[in-house]
């Protein structure tokens, strides 16, 4: 069938971004490059960008598409290495992780919706660092490192408080790498309006020690909360997490959903439940 | 620039620029305004068309992202003979709509979901519908119809 | 059996083609040739003094045709609100003038300050972004309490204060009742919230202005409930413009819940703009622009108290309750809290003595109008909740003191003003604990114990007053408008029909439902009769649809005027068949004479209404086309037994609704699915009120529930399947169909309901929390049982109670 020709205009009228230039490169080198110019922005999913640009809060001069990158796309697993590619979407890392990884499918399966799934991306997720965002806790529960175009950062480094990660201009998170533990548990408290953590902890169980990360609760994004770590790894129960004092609510974000002091209730409670689905 | 993408099974092509959403270039450049547009937050669905098969909130892809794609639409969900499909005839029979608003995309969500899981539970149709808001139904008749159009059992409507 | 079609059947809706199809035509998919486009530059701050604005940037960006602000509308009238109540002093309400754009101060986040009306959408809204506004922060007026009294800051300068009115009702009963209280046996009391809400119709508004040279006339497309309403108010009060040169049409509309009722400034201005510039103006809200410029719902803070003798009667009931009324008075606002709450506050009891105080204040925060239900809900919510804490008080059954002291004569007088024509309030209650399995929730409970939750079962009974509204009464009340439906019945030549109402569509299905009575009332095939609605044009008036009033006044105005039609057709039948008119029968769409075989069909007599060859000229007219208005004598008053059954984390907070049962009166039903769709929809906000749905500000007047991130809308996942009865049928005695309205009785009578199933299920589980205020949100909860835990034993404040002493619902 003959392509319909629709006219010259290029405005169709009632875009509500501000314009900027588009670039879908098919290499990390070539996204590199395309990154820059100045005030490019490197896009994924869109599913955190396309709304804020759309309150005119982001005003990229150009727009970097990750989407056709196919290097950047995939599950694989390594022994107990649990590798996904940055541009790998949250449906596809449900499909993929569901006999690997369940605790890390189960995750990718509740965030957002069905459409959300289909686009949002793993790398988005991290880079954004949303101080709600799942990813971030179970990326840091497991051990996770962070692989962008130009090195490797442990989580740990990588986190670095609301929005705030350890990425430099123009970096792209090419890949993000677990290690897959023994056992682990995504406990999702949910905000009753976004649907994104009010609370929610990841728990995860190793040889060597249990991981506890926490997201939704802390002004300073997500966190390890060690004294259940340590806790649990020598007394691997909800009985364990029963015995603990409660993080302190004063660090903890206060909004319409619930205080601080909530929060920090809701944080032991999540990791009392993660450890009890393990 | 110019994009070229196959929608419900005709090759179409225009001109866009970077900023144009799928959702724009769907109702105002191709005028299928069954497509709606009830938040600006990517939250309602009521925006949600398949690419490429797979559910996505066409508020929330760019055009020119769509280089290539197939895209469908409500109006590209009837039979080939202009009946409707499975879907739409459950909702109408099981009065899963009022004013209609976020129908088209509780359409494609819910027909989506089929695709995945052929015979869904109520919590899973539930779960799998969370990202599209409808004001008018309280979801009742629109679990049922999704149930019906799987196969499943339900209660005629009127006799609860 | 249930039947296939006419009235009682559940039919299939013919509008669904259209919208399962995708080929529905909502406002926003209407493009007109040249149409340019408008956007509003809306106030960021929530009360301040415009010193200036500066356009001159703006207007030189490509694209723009013209920069409007409040010095362009010079001449043109504020937006009228339609409702004139009296205070106590007899003194008329503050009425204060509402422009189209913000004069002198902004008064709200969203007022609007200037509109810029350019090529493309994209256009005019980076030329907003070139407004150099020079505006003064003033102090945001926001606790309603602070803002009565003396020397508070006020939100219009040119009134005495904020309060708008102080109104009391019945007046005549005050001191009786204040003595009654004194008197009585014993007397609970509640201070509670009705939590302020947004409406959210998925289909945010839009408006299309158009203007036609030649013939002076302009058309308005507009997201309405009631295009007519519309047409009078724009056309009368605000732009001058006589209504037969104005057409207002509603095409399909998504949805409306009220807050598509009321006539908004962006609807003046598209209709303004489009004559000014001569081109179509077009205006597309965003969601974020609805969550503020949309009129807001609810937002009450009210004490209660409820008196009661030896023996538990109600003796007496007095309220005092503060309604936030926004920045400025939307159309129907001030009948809200009034004429729509203070009636309805005797509820299904025989209580003998009620005194209603409500004072209106103005806030800087958008306008409050109507929500589903409207006043209702308001009045249900405190009523059942103090009879429920009365009964917790008491020791007694909840059951069993509404039972006690439910009203079982009819007709009722009130001493609130009203008269209840019908109702059987046991049958209903009998009803709701059969559906609900009352009798098996201790079994339940002990169940969710054991899953560590806990459960509670809570229930509500309402009564509404709905097909609304007598015109001479509601005059009296102040209504400056009256209140009656109009329909006309055209019968075309072949024997087709098209009922022209004023009653608007927008999901509730009258294309289907209205068709129905006709074809049952004719006995023709519910295809052969078309519904058409929504367009002044085509349609010869019409009030609209809210206040569940389409089939009670709107249906009744189609009967009367189909009865006219089949009173003539059977003068013609009559003259065809040379029988007496007194013998003509009317059955399955033919004519026949009683006691022979005579017979003419339906098609046969309409055709000869048109080509009158064979015909009485001497005695009728040719055609067949009647109109009808109907005036309702009374409103009518559904009512129903509601019951909520909830699960409560004890660790959390959180509260599932585990099932959720009415069973509603609603006298004829004309088509059962679409009733219980109606009722469907009308829980799932109501429930959404209950637990998670909150309009809320900051004491900076900043809106903090401005999207869907933080406007908890119900979703899929947090609502369980209903059950849904209407069997309990008590006909309305004064309408022709005997119908009653079903529209809002899911949203008024299901938040006392969960509200009560939540303090039933904390009490059970040792906690001792007398009320939670809505919505009844994970943390609140949490915090109410912390609170309760704290002082174990005694009464605890409720959670937020700051919230009720702040006199602010936020
Ligand atoms: C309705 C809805 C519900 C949601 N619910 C949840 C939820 O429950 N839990 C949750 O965690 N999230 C939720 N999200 C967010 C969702 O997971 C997003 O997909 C994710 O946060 C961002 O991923 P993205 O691929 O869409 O990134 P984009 O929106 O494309 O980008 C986000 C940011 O990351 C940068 N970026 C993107 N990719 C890279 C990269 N590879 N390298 C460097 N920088 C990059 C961009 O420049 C931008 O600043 C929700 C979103 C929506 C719309
Ligand atoms: S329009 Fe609401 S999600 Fe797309
Ligand atoms: S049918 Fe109206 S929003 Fe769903």
């Amino acid at each position: 069938m003959a392509g319909a020709q629709l006219g010259p205009a290029a405005s169709i009228g009632i875009e509500k971004m501000y314009d900027f230039e588009f670039d879908r490169p098919t290499s990390i080198q070539a996204a590199v490059d395309s990154l820059k110019t100045e005030e490019a922005l490197a896009f994924s999913g869109g599913q955190t960008l396309m709304p804020t640009m759309k309150q005119r809060l982001a005003m990229p001069s150009k727009v970097v598409s990750l989407s056709a990158i196919e290097e950047m796309k995939g599950v694989r697993v390594e022994g107990s290495e649990l590798w996904i590619g940055g541009a790998t979407t949250h449906a596809t890392v449900m499909r993929e992780t569901a006999e690997s990884y369940p605790a890390i499918s189960s995750l990718a399966g509740r965030i957002g919706d069905p459409s959300v799934r289909s686009r949002g991306t793993i790398g988005g997720s991290v880079a954004n660092n949303d101080p709600s965002a799942c990813y971030p806790a179970g990326t840091l529960a497991s051990k996770g490192v962070i692989v962008t175009d130009r090195r490797e950062i442990p989580a740990d480094e990588f986190f670095q408080g609301m929005f705030m990660t350890a990425l430099e201009e123009g970096e792209i998170v090419t890949a993000v790498k677990m290690q897959i533990p023994d056992a682990a548990h995504y406990a999702k408290f949910i905000q009753p309006a976004s649907r994104f953590p009010l609370t929610a902890v990841f728990v995860a169980r190793y040889g060597d020690g249990v991981r506890v990360a926490v997201t939704g609760a802390s002004e300073s994004g997500v966190f390890r909360w060690t004294e259940a770590e340590e806790a649990l790894s020598g007394n691997f129960s909800a009985e364990a997490v029963d015995g603990l004092a409660t993080p302190d609510g004063s660090g903890m974000i206060s909004d319409l959903h619930g205080t601080g002091d909530y929060r920090a209730h809701l944080v032991k409670v999540m990791t009392k439940r993660a450890v009890a689905a393990c | 620039m110019k994009v070229d993408m196959k929608v419900n099974g005709r090759a179409v092509s225009g001109e866009v620029e970077g900023r144009t959403l799928l959702v724009d270039f769907i109702r105002q450049t191709l005028r299928l305004t069954g497509t709606h547009v009830g938040c600006d937050t990517s939250q309602c669905g009521a925006c949600t068309i398949h690419m490429n098969g797979e559910p996505v909130k066409s508020c929330s892809v760019l055009a020119v992202e769509c280089e290539g794609a197939e895209i469908t639409t409500i109006e590209g969900m009837a039979n080939a003979d202009g009946s409707l499909s499975t879907m739409q005839a459950a909702f109408q029979e099981h009065h899963g709509l009022q004013c209609g608003f976020c129908t088209p995309g509780m359409v494609m969500a819910a027909t989506a979901l089929l695709k995945e899981n052929p015979s869904p539970s109520e919590a899973e149709i539930r779960h799998h519908l969370e990202g599209n808001i409808c004001r008018c139904t309280g979801y009742h008749n629109i679990i049922k119809a999704v149930q019906a159009a799987s196969g499943q059992d339900v209660q005629p409507v009127a006799a609860e | 059996m249930p039947k296939d079609g006419g009235i009682g059947a559940s039919s299939k809706r013919r509008e669904d083609i259209r919208f399962l199809s995708g080929t529905g035509q909502y406002t926003d998919d209407i493009n007109l040739h040249g149409q340019a486009y408008a956007y509003f530059l809306r106030s960021d701050v929530a009360h301040g003094k415009i010193n200036g604005i500066d356009t001159s940037a703006a207007e030189g960006m490509p694209g723009v045709l013209r920069v409007f602000t409040a010095k362009d509308f010079d001449g043109v009238g504020g937006i009228p609100c339609g409702w004139q109540i009296t205070s106590i002093d007899g003194q008329p309400m503050q009425e204060p003038k509402h422009p189209i754009l913000a004069e002198g101060k902004v008064r709200h986040v969203g007022d609007p300050i200037a509109v810029v009306v350019a090529e493309s959408l994209a256009q005019a809204r980076d030329a907003a972004e070139a407004i150099m506004p020079d505006i003064e922060d003033l102090p945001a007026v926001m606790d309603m309490k602070a803002a009565v009294q003396e020397g508070a800051p006020k939100v219009h300068d040119d009134l005495t204060s904020n309060l708008c009115y102080d109104w009391g009702f019945v007046e005549d009963n005050r001191e009786a009742v204040d003595q009654a209280i004194k008197d009585a046996a014993h007397v609970t009391t509640l201070e509670l919230v009705n939590n302020r809400m947004v409406a959210n119709p998925m289909e945010p508004r839009v408006a299309v202005g158009d203007y036609a040279a030649h013939s002076g006339e302009s058309t308005l497309y507009t997201t309405s409930q009631n295009p007519h309403v519309i047409r009078l108010l724009m056309g009368a009060f605000v732009l001058g413009i006589p209504e037969h040169k104005l057409r207002v049409v509603a095409p399909d509309v998504g949805g409306g819940f009220g807050t598509k009722i009321f006539h908004y400034a962006e609807e003046a201005f598209c209709t303004f703009a489009a004559k000014q510039l001569r081109r179509p103006v077009k205006w597309t809200s965003s969601r974020s622009e609805a969550f503020m410029s949309d009129a807001h719902g609810r937002d009450h803070v009210t004490k209660i108290e409820l008196a009661l003798d030896a023996d538990n009667n109600f003796t007496a009931l007095r309220t005092e309750t503060y309604a936030n009324m926004g920045a400025y008075l939307s159309t129907f606002a001030p009948s809200v809290p009034t004429w729509l709450h203070g009636t309805l506050m005797a509820g299904n009891y025989k209580t003998p003595l009620i005194y209603v105080n409500v004072k209106a204040v103005f806030t800087n925060t958008v306008p409050v109008d109507a929500y589903r239900g409207a006043g209702r809900p308001e009045a249900t919510f405190q009523l059942e909740r103090v009879v429920d804490k009365a009964a917790r008080e008491l020791g007694v059954d909840p059951i069993a003191l509404r039972r006690q002291n439910f009203i079982t004569e009819f007709p009722y007088a009130t001493p609130v003003a009203v008269e209840y024509d019908t109702g059987d309030y046991h049958a209903t209650m009998d009803k709701v604990l059969e559906v609900s399995d009352h009798a098996g929730f201790e079994a339940r409970a002990a169940e969710s114990k054991k899953n560590g939750k806990l459960r509670g079962y809570g229930i509500a009974h309402y009564i509404e007053a709905c097909g609304i509204a007598p015109s001479n009464l509601v005059g009296q009340l102040g209504a400056r408008a009256g209140l009656y439906e109009s329909a006309t019945v055209r019968v075309n030549a072949t024997g087709g029909i098209v009922v022209m109402t004023g009653s608007h569509s927008h999901g509730q299905g009258h294309e289907t439902t209205f068709a129905q009575v006709i074809s049952e009332m004719i006995g023709i095939d519910a295809d052969q009769v078309e519904i058409v609605h929504g367009d002044t044009a085509r349609t010869p008036m019409g009030m609209g649809t809210y206040g569940s009033r389409s089939i009670a006044v709107g249906g009744s105005a189609m009967v009367r005027a189909a009865e006219k039609i089949i009173n003539k057709a059977k003068k013609i039948a009559a003259h065809l068949m040379e029988a007496s008119e007194g013998d003509i029968e009317l059955k399955d769409g033919a004519f026949t004479v009683a006691g022979t075989d005579k017979s003419v069909a339906w098609g046969d007599v309409t055709l000869a209404a048109y080509v009158p060859h064979n015909y009485p000229l001497e005695d009728i007219e040719p055609g067949l086309e009647e109109t009808a208005f109907y005036d309702p004598a009374n409103f009518t008053y559904p009512s129903g037994g509601y019951a909520c059954e909830v699960e409560v984390d004890e660790e959390t907070g959180r509260v599932e609704v585990m099932g959720f049962t009415a069973a509603d009166d609603f006298g004829n039903v004309i088509n059962p699915m679409i009733v219980e769709g109606q009722v469907h929809g009308g829980l799932a906000q109501g429930i959404g009120q209950a637990l998670w749905e909150n309009c809320a500000y900051d004491e900076d007047g900043q809106l903090i529930s401005a999207s869907y991130m933080d406007y908890a809308m119900p979703r899929s996942t947090d609502l369980p399947m209903f059950k849904v009865d209407h069997s309990c049928v008590t006909p309305c005695t004064h309408n022709p169909l005997g119908v009653k309205g079903c529209g809002e009785a899911g949203a008024i009578g299901s938040p006392p309901a969960v509200i009560n199933a939540v303090i039933d299920a904390l009490h059970r589980g040792g906690y001792d929390v007398p009320h939670i205020n809505m919505p009844a949100s994970p943390d609140r909860v949490w915090a109410a049982m912390q609170g309760a835990k704290a002082n174990m034993g005694a009464a605890q404040p409720a959670a937020r109670s700051t919230d009720t002493a702040e006199g602010r619902s936020v």
